[in-house]
């Protein structure tokens, strides 16, 4: 019963998406009556059924209830009721559901709160976001039914995948879809902006807390991703230039020119066009990682959901939309005019900077994603890795760092460098004496060392928007602006030390014996056999000591789980102010002793400290953001308010007189 | 006016909507080949799994004729499917021997029982170890090995119906 609620509920919302098309398709003629009035309801109860529709499949997992399908292929009655919950989006169906409600919920928000923009853009907007959701809930309905019964219940689940099994990773891919449906907003406003020329700073404002939220979603996201591989895969690397991570690369720096972009247009009226490509390249982006993440046609050490049938359905989806996109993109962009002029040292010069760095970036990185596609269309098989991504993509990442420590000095408009020449010479001091401390360090190859330097200079650089103003008086999202480049600055630390500084060791130790690593040494104890609620496991007792310090215990494991059988690696961690000990239990050797991979890897942490911060900033710039509007409202009623009162008493007046 | 750079994006991604469609329509190989195909087996000896057949050693395999290593387990759904078409090759003249992934003698024997005994022979692999060995991540899989131990063909997942005359013609190829 809870399935076909769940299913009929599906349905309806599909078909208010539908009704929410036409009304606002219809409502941009200029007599069209009551029909345009249905838009905005129909995006509430729209909202309204789809959330429905997801707690729905929620229970079943809670219940497992194993006579539905992805219930039984996805979940198993031994599994924590956390985990089963997780598995409701641990797939390809539930995840399209997850999207597809959390889009819904989106436009009915919009359709409930936003009240800044003409009633025609709005209805636009509205209209544009239903044509995407009608796509994803067709593909839903037509192609991957997450409520598909099965003629047989099963008897017991086949289990979520050992390796998602994981309470940061069960959280991990409902965060990136936040990001990416909050791009989906993002278009839509951008598209609905563009059908009915309406591209002005009010757009940029109702727009920019979505991209403002879609980014930080996208930000914790690659950041949580990026740990779990570290700590999961046991292979001690952070970020491997996989298609998948990729995946949420892309989106997440054209979100990061969008929000830069935005903010021209919202408080200079500038870079209208640019924004609004700007909007349909981020969504595209997170459209693109998708269809090569699910069709299968790159493969990836995460492979998951892979069907070429899937494929070909969002690759329909993707030319329908983004092609669509792009093509009102060029018949409309040439009649939007592009707003006030400013001279090229200025914010928005600077601005403009990091933007074009960015989407050069964005192209590196697609390119590199797509290029083994291209090279098999000639029967060549490559792959590309780091050493293409690092050198390449920093070609472009370094010069945008540096103007990004300058360019929010810049006043808006046009600016004189000799201004800023002060804030400017002690940032390029710190780094300069980075540069200096790392080179009499030694054994530094030359990205890590110009990512040391660029780091300090870069963290100094941060704050100095700050400098000569009374703190409790600085806007919150300025603070969000100095706490998210900072956030930068942090990160480049933490991934050009580990790269610079990183020791590693492959040890076949014996029970008693121990193994050097850095300033680490790393005794075997014992190898003992445990087990858990799924899985059984040889796991390591090790102590390993820092210099002189006290020993501390470690109990690295190798997994196995038994339904499917699968073997993981637990790898254990210890964590210090100034980096981490990684090590990782390996097999036993025939001679009986243990293979243990140590790790002693330098200030690796400031890798996802960086991360968070970024994030945190971001989160204060939305507060300060949507604070701001609150206040303007208010400010703006308070103005209609005595306006309503002039007018009435306007037309008292002549009553009196008479 | 027409601004002809306006639609540069659009034919960006027209390149990139053909190119993805030509990938969708080329017939995919994704099948995942064993990093130890052509090598020979690791060196394992272990006990039997079950009461009535033997154990399983690697100098088994070194006897001249081509053998099935069927990796498998009584817990594993798959296996159930399976077992009827591994019977099919034992009866076709194909001699199987099974690998019991952590299982305990009696389960072994309430399958064997239940579903049949095609193996000529059953080693207990209780820490994965000979399973992880041979480059097999799951239950079931099925491992061609010619006459002199080394690893020849490997095939994932279940055994059904058409799988049956692939697996005799491999044997019959490492054979000949």
């Amino acid at each position: 019963m809870i399935a076909e609620l769940g299913l009929a509920a599906l349905w309806l919302a599909a078909a208010l998406s539908v009704l929410q098309l036409v009304a606002g398709a219809l409502g941009q003629r200029e007599n069209s009556g009551e029909l345009a009035t249905l838009v905005r309801p129909a995006a509430v109860i729209q909202g309204v059924l789809a959330g429905i529709s997801f707690v729905m499949l929620l229970c079943l997992f809670a219940r497992t209830d194993l006579s539905v399908k992805l219930v039984a292929m996805n979940s198993h009655s031994d599994k924590p009721l956390v985990f089963k919950l997780a598995g409701a989006w641990g797939n390809h169906e539930g995840s399209m559901l997850l999207w597809v409600t959390v889009m819904a919920l989106a436009g009915a928000l919009i359709a409930a709160a936003e009240k800044r923009l003409p009633e025609k853009t709005m209805r636009a907007t509205l209209a544009a976001q239903a044509f995407v959701g009608i796509g994803f809930y067709a593909f839903l309905l037509f192609a991957s039914n997450p409520f598909e019964r099965l003629p047989q219940p099963a008897l017991e689940g086949l289990g979520l995948n050992p390796l998602l099994q994981d309470i940061g990773l069960a959280f991990h891919p409902p965060t990136l879809y936040f990001g990416y449906v909050g791009l989906s907003i993002a278009f839509s406003f951008a598209v609905g902006a563009l059908l009915t020329r309406q591209v002005t700073p009010d757009f940029a404002r109702a727009m920019r807390p979505w991209v403002l939220g879609a980014w930080i979603f996208l930000t914790l996201g690659i950041t949580a991703g990026s740990y779990w591989a570290y700590y999961e895969l046991g292979w001690g690397g952070w970020w491997f230039w996989d298609p998948v991570e990729n995946a949420s690369l892309m989106p997440w720096l054209a979100a990061t020119a969008l929000l830069h972009s935005a903010s021209v247009l919202a408080s200079r009226d500038a870079l209208r066009a640019w924004t609004i490509m700007l909007g349909v390249v981020a969504f595209s982006m997170s459209m693109v990682g998708t269809f090569l993440v699910r069709s299968g046609i790159l493969t990836s050490v995460h492979a998951f959901a892979v069907d070429p049938e899937r494929g070909t359905f969002i690759l329909a989806l993707l030319v329908l939309y983004i092609g669509g996109a792009l093509a009102v993109f060029g018949l409309r962009a040439g009649t939007v005019s592009e707003g006030q002029r400013f001279s090229l040292i200025s914010r928005e010069g600077a601005l403009v900077f990091n933007n074009v760095m960015l989407s050069a970036i964005l192209g590196v990185v697609l390119i590199g994603t797509l290029y083994p596609l291209l090279t098999e269309a000639f029967d060549v098989r490559v792959s590309v890795g780091p050493p293409y991504f690092n050198p390449v993509g920093a070609i472009f990442t370094l010069p945008m760092l540096a103007i990004m420590a300058v360019g929010p000095l810049l006043r808006w408009r046009q600016d004189r460098l000799e201004r800023i020449s002060k804030p400017a010479i002690a940032a390029a001091v710190a780094a300069l004496a980075a540069l200096v401390i790392v080179l009499l360090i030694g054994g530094v190859s030359v990205l890590p060392l110009l990512g040391l330097a660029l780091a300090a200079g870069l963290a100094v650089a941060s704050f100095m928007p700050l400098r000569g103003r009374k703190l409790t008086r600085v806007p919150t999202a300025t603070w969000g602006m100095v706490i998210a480049h900072f956030g930068i600055a942090v990160a480049l630390f933490g991934m050009a030390s580990e790269s610079a500084f990183s020791e590693e060791r492959l040890a076949a130790v014996e029970i008693g014996g121990s193994a050097q690593v850095g300033k680490w040494n790393v005794a075997l104890d014992a190898v003992d056999p445990v087990a858990g609620p799924n899985w059984t496991a040889l796991q390591g007792r090790l102590f390993a000591t820092y210099g002189d310090g006290s020993p501390i215990e470690l109990g690295p494991q190798s997994r196995d789980f038994w339904s499917p059988v699968q073997q993981t690696t637990e790898s254990a961690l210890v964590t210090r102010w100034n980096g981490q000990l990684y090590a990782v239990l390996g097999n036993q050797n025939a001679d009986g002793r243990w293979q243990l991979r140590l790790w002693w890897k330098p200030f690796v942490t400031f890798i996802w400290y960086g991360g968070m911060l970024i994030a945190l900033g971001g989160l204060l710039a939305l507060i300060g953001r949507l604070v701001g509007d609150i206040k303007r409202r208010r400010i703006r009623a308070r103005g209609d308010v005595r306006r309503a009162d002039e007018a009435e008493l306007a037309a008292a007046r002549p009553a009196a007189a008479s | 006016m027409m601004r002809w750079w306006l639609w540069i994006p659009l034919a960006l991604f027209a390149g990139f909507a053909g190119l993805a469609a030509w990938q969708l329509t080329q017939p995919k190989n994704d099948f995942v080949v064993s990093a130890m195909i052509g090598n020979p087996l690791p060196s394992f000896d272990l006990r039997p799994a079950t009461a009535d057949r033997p154990g399983l050693s690697d100098a088994y395999f070194r006897d001249g004729r081509p053998k099935l290593l069927n990796v498998w387990a009584s817990w594993c759904l798959p296996c159930i499917a399976e077992a009827p078409h591994l019977e099919r090759l034992q009866r076709a003249g194909a001699e199987i021997t099974g690998v019991a992934i952590r299982d305990r003698p009696e389960d072994v024997a309430r399958f064997l029982n239940r579903y049949g005994n095609p193996y000529s022979r059953i080693g207990a692999d209780d820490l994965s170890e000979v399973q992880l060995g041979i480059g097999s991540s799951g239950v079931p899989e099925t491992f061609v090995i010619d006459g002199n131990g080394v690893i020849r063909y490997q095939h994932i997942g279940d055994i059904r119906a058409e799988h049956v005359p692939l697996l005799l013609e491999k044997l019959e190829e490492v054979g000949g």
